[in-house]
């Protein structure tokens, strides 16, 4: 049905009271995700979203309180990797941190406990998550441009990503979940492991990677995609085939350096998997069709 | 962020690394008289190396030797001043040329894919470690350091044993403690030390022989985004290296990276303002710059922007793409108009809007007489057309 998250989500918000927390809140809430806890420390007993969510001043709190079992952080970047690690302790089984501008050795840290308690990490510097067959929305993705299906979307990118499913939507190629898993150099979870994720996923029938340079995570994407992935039709795009070498291209994480991460290197590896790659977001659709994909 | 191998080696040498002494000259008359003084102390030879944040420097001639201070003032003069990958060379460093015995590789990275510092050594030390990592990977050995626990002393030493430096194994602990000690306090993305080099001292009192495991290079990346908390670091950003354009864009809070090409872009986000690029270049143009107003962007960060973009004398036509998320299309496009207003020289600009607000973006564009497209890939042909068509109509 999707992955991640879905109908059974009971979502957690760290950071409900902040400007960005509490705009992207209230689109969640109106596209139908089951948003069971706030917390804001030193707010706790107090009620947000015009008095529909309690909010706590610990995530422990909430969760004991409401049996919340996701998160989603719209907390500033000094005290982001704080509440990453405050939830996974906590024991959130899936946590989506939209946060920008996180140090990265910061990040190494909330990775590591993250990792130590089973969690789940998305991000951070990522626009999240929805599955629109469940109406489930944790993150900053525009509910608009979604249609329910069963194409699976993994991207490093934001708008990007909003353009790729934008175009499906238009061709009448719904999606299962589609997951930006964030710009950075360390994040939480890889292309490698959403692809697991959409592998054990019945609903999910074919997938859409959304790429870019820097790092080597596209390459170990075709790596599985090729071991693991040869029946499910797939479509890639990379972007910054243009993007000049040593430059970091806005994301932190977006940079070619000694002559590695180059569009270039990932669209032969994705090929060479059997992936067939469009020279722009548009094309996605009819490459999905003409790579077997009905639904 | 990189930072000069003078800066890097005092960030090293402030962790207790045995950094060799060096002085920064920026005429050659300070060259000669840094040199006179190593000269004074007991140096054979000096070595001029230029500052540039560019690699490849010794291969372009910006790092010499010289054995007289006259040799020296004479080598300082044909290094400052020239140019390294079209960077002026303005500072040099002065440094005693050691007599080294072997040089070595050792770097710590943050490494993405295991998430964790990675500590690499290589007994092919003085050569670029991409190169090395083409040719001889094999002789790259890496370790993982534990995120909570940092380097153990028995990794060093493995390491060490590994690229044959067992008789110098309780300096090369030390050091490679310090390297991952720097990474870790400085938020450094990058702590390399090519070569790391055992280097011939004085002769002891019986004559025998007293090498020595020194940092003879240094260079240091940080991580952009831990900046804010390193004011101290943030004072070593070179701006002689800089755009003054890429200076002016940060302080707006904007990204934005010059190309050569001849059409400005203007994107919200990242992959999206890479992919406009390829998709100009696609259409048979030349993007002329990276450009990414940020999330939630108002009319004045747009107005800024394109004030960015028309700075640039090359570019013949504007492609804005703005996918409105957290971004409203109606601020946008207020901005384009107040900035078109008040803008230096007619450029044709194509203006592409879709997502929140989308529908009074189109209203507004309408009524201002703005040339819009519907798709990502029509807008970027129609800039084309119109950068092509504006570059006969010049030469007409």
């Amino acid at each position: 049905m999707s992955i991640l998250v879905g109908r059974e989500t009971r979502l957690l918000v760290q950071g409900i009271t902040g400007r960005e927390g509490e705009f992207h809140s209230r689109q969640s809430l109106e596209y139908g995700t089951r948003i069971v806890a706030g917390v804001t420390p030193g707010k706790g007993g107090r009620r947000a979203l015009d008095g529909r969510v309690p909010v706590f001043d610990t995530v422990a709190d909430a969760v004991a309180a409401t049996g919340a079992n996701a998160s989603v952080i719209y907390v500033p970047a000094p005290g982001a990797p704080d509440a990453v690690m405050e939830a996974a302790e906590a024991g959130i089984a899936t946590i989506v941190c939209i946060t920008e501008g996180i140090p990265a050795l910061d990040m190494l840290t909330a990775v590591e406990v993250a990792r130590d308690r089973g969690a789940t990490l998305i991000g951070p510097n990522c626009p999240g998550a929805t599955s629109p067959g469940s109406q489930a929305k944790v993150g900053i993705i525009p509910a608009s441009i979604h249609r329910p299906g069963g194409v699976g979307v993994v991207s490093r990118s934001g708008t990007l990503t909003y353009e790729a499913v934008q175009a499906m939507t238009d061709a009448g190629i719904g999606q299962s979940t589609c997951v930006g898993i964030g710009g950075d150099p360390i994040i939480g979870t890889t292309f490698t492991e959403i692809l697991r994720l959409f592998h054990d996923d019945p609903e999910t029938e074919a997938i859409v990677l959304i790429g870019e340079i820097g790092g080597a995570a596209e390459e170990e994407a075709a790596a599985f995609a090729a071991e693991h992935l040869r029946g499910t039709p797939m479509a890639a795009f990379i972007a910054g085939r243009t993007a000049p070498s040593g430059r970091r291209m806005g994301h932190a994480g977006a940079i070619i350096s000694g002559g590695s991460g180059t569009a270039a290197d990932k669209i032969a590896a994705l090929e060479a998997a059997g992936i067939r790659v469009a020279g722009s977001p548009t094309e996605l659709p009819r490459l999905l069709r003409e790579s077997g994909y009905r639904g | 962020m990189k930072i000069q191998e003078a800066d890097a080696k005092s960030l090293l040498l402030a962790h207790g690394l045995p950094v060799p002494p060096w002085e920064l000259a920026r005429s050659p008359a300070e060259v000669r008289a840094a040199a006179e003084r190593f000269f004074a102390a007991g140096a054979a030879r000096v070595v001029v190396k230029a500052q540039v944040l560019v690699g490849g420097r010794g291969k372009a001639g910006g790092v010499k030797l010289a054995g007289s201070a006259d040799e020296a003032e004479a080598v300082g003069a044909a290094i400052l001043g020239m140019e390294i990958k079209g960077i002026t060379v303005r500072k040099v460093l002065v440094a005693e040329a050691a007599e080294i015995v072997r040089e070595y590789y050792l770097g710590a990275i943050l490494d993405r894919a295991s998430r964790r510092i990675v500590v690499m050594a290589s007994a092919e030390g003085g050569v670029e470690i991409e190169e090395v990592a083409r040719t001889n990977p094999g002789a790259i050995h890496r370790l993982a350091t534990h995120p909570f626990l940092g380097l153990q002393p028995w990794q060093a030493r493995q390491l060490a044993y590994a690229v044959g430096l067992g008789g110098h194994v309780r300096d090369f602990v030390r050091i490679a403690g310090g390297l991952v000690a720097t990474m870790r306090d400085r938020d450094a993305d990058l702590v390399e030390v090519n070569p790391l080099a055992v280097v011939r001292g004085a002769p002891g009192p019986a004559g025998q022989a007293t090498d020595q495991l020194v940092c003879l290079d240094a260079k240091i990346t940080l991580d952009d985004s831990a900046l804010s908390r390193h004011p101290d670091l943030e004072a070593m950003r070179d701006l002689d290296e800089e755009d003054p354009v890429d200076v002016e864009a940060r302080s707006l809070g904007i990204n934005y990276i010059h190309l050569d090409g001849s059409i400005g872009c203007m994107v919200n986000g990242a992959g999206l303002a890479m992919t406009t690029m390829d998709l100009v270049k696609r259409a048979g143009g030349e993007p002329a710059n990276f450009l990414d107003i940020g999330g939630g962007a108002k009319a004045e960060r747009v107005a800024a922007a394109m004030r960015l973009i028309l700075a640039d004398p090359k570019v013949q036509a504007i492609l804005v793409n703005i996918f409105g998320g957290i971004t409203r299309g109606d601020e946008v496009a207020h901005g384009l108009i107040e900035a078109r207003s008040r803008q230096s020289r007619e450029v044709p600009m194509v203006v592409r809007i879709v997502g929140t607000n989308a529908e009074e973006a189109a209203r507004l564009l309408r009524e201002a007489r703005f040339e819009t497209a519907a798709s990502l890939d029509e807008a970027a042909a129609t800039a084309v057309a119109i950068a092509a068509g504006g570059a006969m109509g010049g030469a007409a």
